[in-house]
């Protein structure tokens, strides 16, 4: 997960200073080279670094620090609040035009997501009760089009049919489209090409004289080194962009980029692409995302993703089975279930304040376990899921066989339900002195 | 043309660009102090090179500039030039015997089916049969994409549909290639981030495929990473080689104003070698790697 080794290293960077009552101006270096050395690790563009650097180091020094009875909590803060601003304000929202259709350009360099992004971006507007078109503008890469076709339908969002081999020609065309059958949203989506492309520059310059562009997003890859700042610059010189859209942030790159192009750009991060799956896109938050770096966790994140993955009906019922006692494996699949997809456990916990990062790699098995798990009582019958009381030992080897585990794994799973139920029933008697909703029995 | 023209040719695009620098200080320094060395390292970091191998690279230097009592700058020059290609190693052109499968893998975008595409034509052009197979059945239209390359390049294609075990579409390409004798067979695969466990495990599988089915073959496994990628393909490199042994890199996008300076990293943490670059977006457009003309065009 991005960011994590960063705040790794500012964690470790950090400890040394924790300790200590008293700092003097070469702890406040000496924790700051740390700090250089992590950002230029992650990737982030020498001369951000820099300028970054010299500012945090100055207010360091200022009287605030050194007389603080805390200072490694003050620099911790002052790195965390530098950090916050130079990644920009609050989460940025698309614009909207006044007159439909609102449209939006993707641009960026080749292989940095763009296509899947255009569709990801046209299946969380239409989320949003919009009406997207998307529209083919990259006329050059092999099979484009038919990418941006097989996943426009895949998301039930149209994809306009161009007849035209000229993006000027093809975006004119789908603004009429889109006039003419309600679209208030069309997006394009533009060839890759290299900022340093004069020709291919020239072509997004003049979609923009041709048709009203509401915004223009720059799609880039999280992956990216120091060349963002040059690919950024160059794009937003070229082409004025409104915003940033930030790809593969589900991949262990620690993301550096997204300071840099905020930094050379002044253009906010408006949404990042967090997997494979077509929906997964989110909006980017400035402030979550420092937090994280810090290492203070991203619990706003985590907090909505559960709210999303788990469904409040279920979790309801499950309240009232859990009160009356009639928690059954059944329950216990479904549960497993909804925790897969939340994702994997690890992005889980990386959002989770105080967890020692290396110590992750770990969690991988525990994932396998879950699906062991669940395979263990799919091979059960509705009998014995509803009363694994009546599971004896024949019935304990056909189940072993059907999961392809062994009979100590359904032991195991069986006593560990047995204590889980045995925890309830103290939750149960809580439950009704007063106390909250309970809504992760595994978590 | 050839790469270090096409290179250079890159970067004569971009005056203002690491070259030029480097040149710059190189040339004006009047006395070898300090100075001229964090700049040289400055501009080693801002090619991704890292900070640690570029540290390591700088102090090299200083030691050398010491022993050999180098003065100016053209020996400065080639004093850093021989430092990094001592750390790249000798780069030896890709040799391919008949039979010989090629496996492309990667991360998303790095240019994988294009450079799938340019090897085709790049083999078939020195006279060897080719066949490709098109085993990234996960992006949509990315069989399309292969498809319209074999075409340009006028080799046969193996394929399934959409979504069909890319295990099972090498498996099937490893049974043309032998029954219609053919000498190389390039498999093309889906891109997929390093850090997802399951889909290592599959490329993995295919890995296996090929070592189970085609034990005769020379097996060649290339990681394609693109240049713009900073220190992110270290890691690339490290938890793909745990997956497939990587016998080679293809660094691609080479034309634009990223350097690849990562790749002096990975040589010198894996000693895996690069053996192709891709520089522009024409078929020919992919060429074999000299580290020596690599690291001239970095300083020249």
């Amino acid at each position: 997960m991005a960011f994590d080794s960063l705040s790794e290293k500012l964690q470790s960077a950090f400890k040394k200073l924790r300790g200590k009552g008293k700092v003097t101006e070469a702890d406040v270096r000496e924790g700051m080279r740390e700090i250089k050395l992590a950002l230029l690790e992650a990737d982030v563009n020498f001369k951000v670094v820099k300028d970054f650097i010299e500012k945090a180091t100055m207010r360091a020094l200022g009287a605030e620090v050194l007389e603080s009875l805390t200072p490694g909590q003050q620099i911790i803060k002052i790195v965390n609040e530098e950090l916050t601003v130079l990644m920009g304000g609050a989460g940025a929202k698309i614009n909207i035009s006044p007159k439909p259709p609102t449209v939006i350009m993707m641009a960026g360099l080749q292989g940095a997501g763009k296509t899947t992004t255009a569709a990801k971006l046209g299946g969380l507007l239409k989320k949003q009760g919009k009406r997207p078109l998307l529209v083919p503008c990259d006329v050059y890469r092999p099979a484009a089009v038919q990418q941006l076709e097989i996943v426009g339908e895949r998301l039930g969002v149209p994809v306009f049919k161009a007849e035209s081999t000229k993006p000027v020609e093809i975006s004119k065309s789908a603004l009429l489209h889109a006039d003419k059958n309600g679209n208030d949203i069309v997006i394009l989506d533009t060839a890759g090409r290299l900022h340093i492309d004069e020709e291919l520059m020239e072509e997004l310059r003049s979609i923009k004289k041709n048709i009203d562009v509401t915004e223009t997003l720059l799609v880039i890859d999280a992956m990216t080194g120091q060349d963002a700042v040059n690919a950024a610059k160059s794009f937003n010189d070229s082409i004025v962009i409104d915003g940033v859209i930030l790809t593969k942030l589900d991949g262990d790159a620690r993301g550096g980029a997204a300071l840099s192009v905020r930094a050379v750009t002044g253009k906010p991060i408006k949404f990042v692409g967090t997997g494979e799956k077509l929906e997964d896109i989110e909006p980017f938050h400035p402030e979550r995302m420092a937090s994280r770096i810090l290492g203070m966790g991203d619990v706003l994140s985590l907090i909505e993703k559960a709210q999303d993955a788990f469904d409040l009906k279920k979790a309801e019922e499950l309240e009232k089975k859990l009160r009356k006692q009639q928690f059954d494996l059944n329950d216990f699949l479904e549960q497993l279930e909804q925790m897969k997809n939340m994702g994997p456990i690890e992005s889980i916990l990386g959002m989770l304040p105080g967890i020692n990062q290396k110590a992750l790699s770990g969690a991988k098995i525990d994932e396998k376990k879950l699906v062991r798990t669940g395979a263990i009582i799919k091979s059960m019958t509705k009998k014995e899921r509803e009363n694994p009381s009546i599971i004896n030992s024949s019935r304990k080897r056909r189940i072993a066989l059907g999961s392809g585990t062994q009979v100590q794994d359904i032991n195991a799973l069986l006593k560990q339900f047995e204590q889980m139920k045995a925890m309830f029933k103290q939750f149960g008697g809580m439950k009704k002195g007063g106390r909250g909703k309970m809504r992760f029995p595994f978590a | 043309m050839g790469f270090f023209e096409k290179l250079k040719g890159g970067l004569e695009k971009t005056r203002q660009q690491l070259s030029t620098r480097t040149a710059d200080v190189i040339r004006l320094f009047t006395k070898l102090d300090d100075a001229v060395f964090e700049e040289l390292e400055e501009v080693l970091i801002m090619s991704d090179v890292g900070f640690e191998t570029s540290e390591d690279i700088i102090e090299r230097l200083r030691q050398k500039a010491r022993e050999d009592k180098i003065r100016d700058g053209e020996a400065l020059r080639g004093a850093l030039c021989e430092i990094i290609g001592d750390i790249m190693g000798n780069s030896v052109p890709l040799e391919v015997k008949s039979p010989a499968v090629i496996l492309v893998i990667g991360v998303n975008g790095t240019g994988k089916t294009t450079s799938a595409g340019k090897l085709a034509a790049y083999y078939k052009e020195q006279g060897k049969s080719v066949i490709l197979a098109a085993a990234d059945t996960f992006r949509a239209a990315a069989i399309d994409q292969l498809d319209i390359w074999a075409t340009r390049a006028g080799v046969d294609i193996i394929k399934q549909s959409e979504g069909s075990d890319p295990a099972s579409v090498v498996y099937d390409a490893i049974g043309a290639a032998k029954s219609r004798k053919k000498d190389i067979l390039i498999c093309d695969t889906a891109g997929r981030l390093h850090n997802k466990k399951n889909l290592m495990d599959e490329l993995a599988k295919i890995n296996k495929v090929i070592g189970r089915e085609f034990p005769e073959a020379q097996k060649e496994v290339l990681l394609v990473l693109d240049a713009t990628t900073g220190q992110n393909a270290l890691s690339q490199a490290k938890s793909f080689a745990g997956a497939a042994d990587i016998s080679g890199i293809i660094l691609t996008k080479l034309d634009g104003t990223a350097k690849g300076g990562i790749v002096i990293a990975i040589s010198k943490e894996q000693n895996i070698p690069v053996r192709f670059v891709g520089v522009g977006e024409r078929i020919d457009d992919l060429q074999p790697f000299s580290a020596e003309d690599y690291v001239k065009a970095l300083f020249e």
